[in-house]
């Protein structure tokens, strides 16, 4: 695993703060706040037992923190992504209890005592899962910055298919589901590709489902 | 985000006694709609009570042949549950029409019911917005507006937002009931129809629950039969909100039901309108659609249920 990032002072740090101040002076103009701007009814801090990749991880953490910021800023592992942080890009996908889910839109104090899974857990350069491998061998990415989501969904929506969860367009609920382009397009929605490689991802996903058929 | 403390109650009488207690108190499920809005700070709650853990993630067989869905039963495991499946299709349908495979894994049923709309003048903390801001006015409403999304029945002059379920379109058309547990432990019905508020002068009220009163279970009354379509227009294939969706029960006989998402503060339905049904999609919509007051953006939508209806009972 490559070393630990130093966090102190990055651009995007910085620039993300500028952007929170900015943001709270809107809210200050549009009259927003409907609550009580009284004081919180005990602590604001919270300790979690993780277990992250098959390790117990124990944190103590803001109640704020999304379980994507724990995963990120508390434990560096930064191959789980932010992207629009608010469940719409799926950059953050990861598995939580073997569900895929928006880390961005949980907090890490709902996670006490969960099994978080995240891409490094996946796979390494050395030793990938055949999911990373058919994204490599077709080109489904670019710049890479939605992959890490983007493999884990894949894995969940061949397993999801497989356990009889519905979708979109199925076609008879109570059949068996057939592993189709349109079934893999429509359970992958919740993923965006700036780059739009959704062609070649299409292609590493249907790859990996017939080989593990 | 503001700051807030955080518990886990004991059980769901605890959790309404204390979120009644508490000032600023919310309760949080899968949180996928609430800690949205906090980022933004259009909820700003003191206090957090996570109902996770409190055992309402069961789905049961009710006397009358019916299913109790416990509130914390996921979007995904309602819409794939193989008694769902085979005797409420309408239900699985609707709720595979929303939201992403993420979003179903981690959104509740409860929760599901009580998420807010996606109105842009609600989510935006720099425009004037009666629901966010009681008395700010409706930024919807204003020369210019972009109002294609919003709502063209039930509607008031204070808000005109949707209720953006896909779910609770199925539920009403299913007669659904939802159980609640109260601050003072008392237990209580209401009927879905019952549940969502219309806006008229008071837009930030959009639930018949009580303060602290918490969704328990919804259930579902003994199947219904016939054939059972959810249609959704939107303005992608996948992953968006409704502009119009009707949900549709059709006996052999010709008589049904018919709901409509995407037009209202609340999912659609009435029975005189549903009485109609034998004599095709206009006459319905005629009645189900009777008052209706479009702006000049989104009055397509009366079109588009009204074609989306022929559509469907043609197919049928």
């Amino acid at each position: 695993m490559s070393p630990p990032i130093d966090f102190s002072l990055r651009r995007r740090t910085l620039l993300a703060g500028t952007a929170a101040a900015a943001a709270f002076s809107a809210v200050n103009r549009g009259g927003a706040a409907a609550q009580s701007t009284g004081a919180t009814a005990g602590p604001e801090t919270t300790t979690v037992t993780l277990s992250v990749n098959g390790e117990e991880r124990e944190l103590t953490v803001d109640n704020r923190t999304t379980l994507l910021d724990a995963l990120r800023e508390h434990l560096q592992l930064t191959g789980t992504k932010k992207g629009c942080d608010h469940g719409q890009c799926g950059a953050c996908t990861c598995t939580v209890n073997g569900e895929r889910i928006n880390s961005c839109l949980s907090l890490a104090v709902m996670h006490d005592g969960d099994a978080v899974e995240t891409i490094e857990g996946i796979g390494q350069p050395e030793s990938m899962d055949p999911m990373q491998a058919a994204f490599v061998e077709h080109d489904g990415f670019q710049c890479g910055y939605c992959t890490p989501g983007q493999i884990q969904s894949a894995r969940k929506v061949i397993e999801e298919i497989r356990a009889g969860i519905p979708s979109h367009v199925t076609g008879d609920l109570t059949a068996e589901i057939a592993i189709t382009d349109a079934e893999i397009r429509e359970r992958m929605s919740g993923n965006i590709c700036r780059c739009g490689a959704y062609a070649n991802i299409l292609a590493a996903i249907t790859q990996v489902a017939e080989e593990s058929a | 985000m503001r700051a807030f403390s955080y518990e886990k109650p004991a059980d769901p009488a605890a959790a309404a006694a204390r979120a009644a207690e508490v000032e600023g108190a919310k309760f949080l499920a899968g949180g996928t709609n609430l800690l949205d809005l906090m980022k933004l700070e259009i909820e700003i709650p003191l206090h957090v009570i996570d109902v996770n853990g409190l055992g309402l993630d069961e789905i049961t067989e009710t006397e009358d042949g019916g299913l109790r869905v416990g509130t914390l039963v996921t979007n995904t495991a309602l819409s794939a549950d193989s008694r769902i499946r085979r005797d409420y299709p309408l239900l699985t349908r609707a709720i595979a029409a929303g939201a992403t495979g993420q979003l179903r894994n981690k959104a509740t049923t409860g929760g599901n019911l009580l998420q807010r709309t996606r109105c842009p003048y609600f989510y935006d903390t720099n425009m004037p917005c009666n629901k966010r801001a009681p008395g700010s006015g409706c930024g919807a409403l204003t020369e210019g507006a972009f109002s294609r999304q919003l709502g063209v029945i039930g509607t008031s002059d204070a808000c005109i937002a949707t209720h953006p379920s896909d779910m609770a379109v199925a539920m009403r058309a299913l007669d659904a009931v939802v159980e609640t547990v109260t601050p003072t432990g008392m237990t209580r019905e209401i009927p879905l129809e019952e549940f969502h508020l219309l806006p008229g002068d008071t837009p930030e009220d959009e639930t018949a629950l009580m303060p602290g009163e918490l969704i328990t279970h919804v259930r579902l009354p003994a199947p219904v039969g016939g054939t059972q379509e959810y249609h959704k227009v939107r303005d992608r294939a996948s992953y968006a909100f409704a502009l119009v969706s009707v949900a549709l029960v059709r006996q052999a006989d010709g008589s049904g039901r018919v709901a409509l998402g995407g037009v209202a503060p609340k999912p659609w339905r009435s029975d005189a309108a549903d009485a109609e049904l034998p004599n095709g999609a206009s006459a319905v919509m005629s009645v189900l659609l009777d008052g209706a007051r479009p702006t000049e953006e989104n009055a397509f939508k009366i079109t588009l249920a009204e074609r989306t209806l022929a559509a469907m009972l043609k197919e049928a």
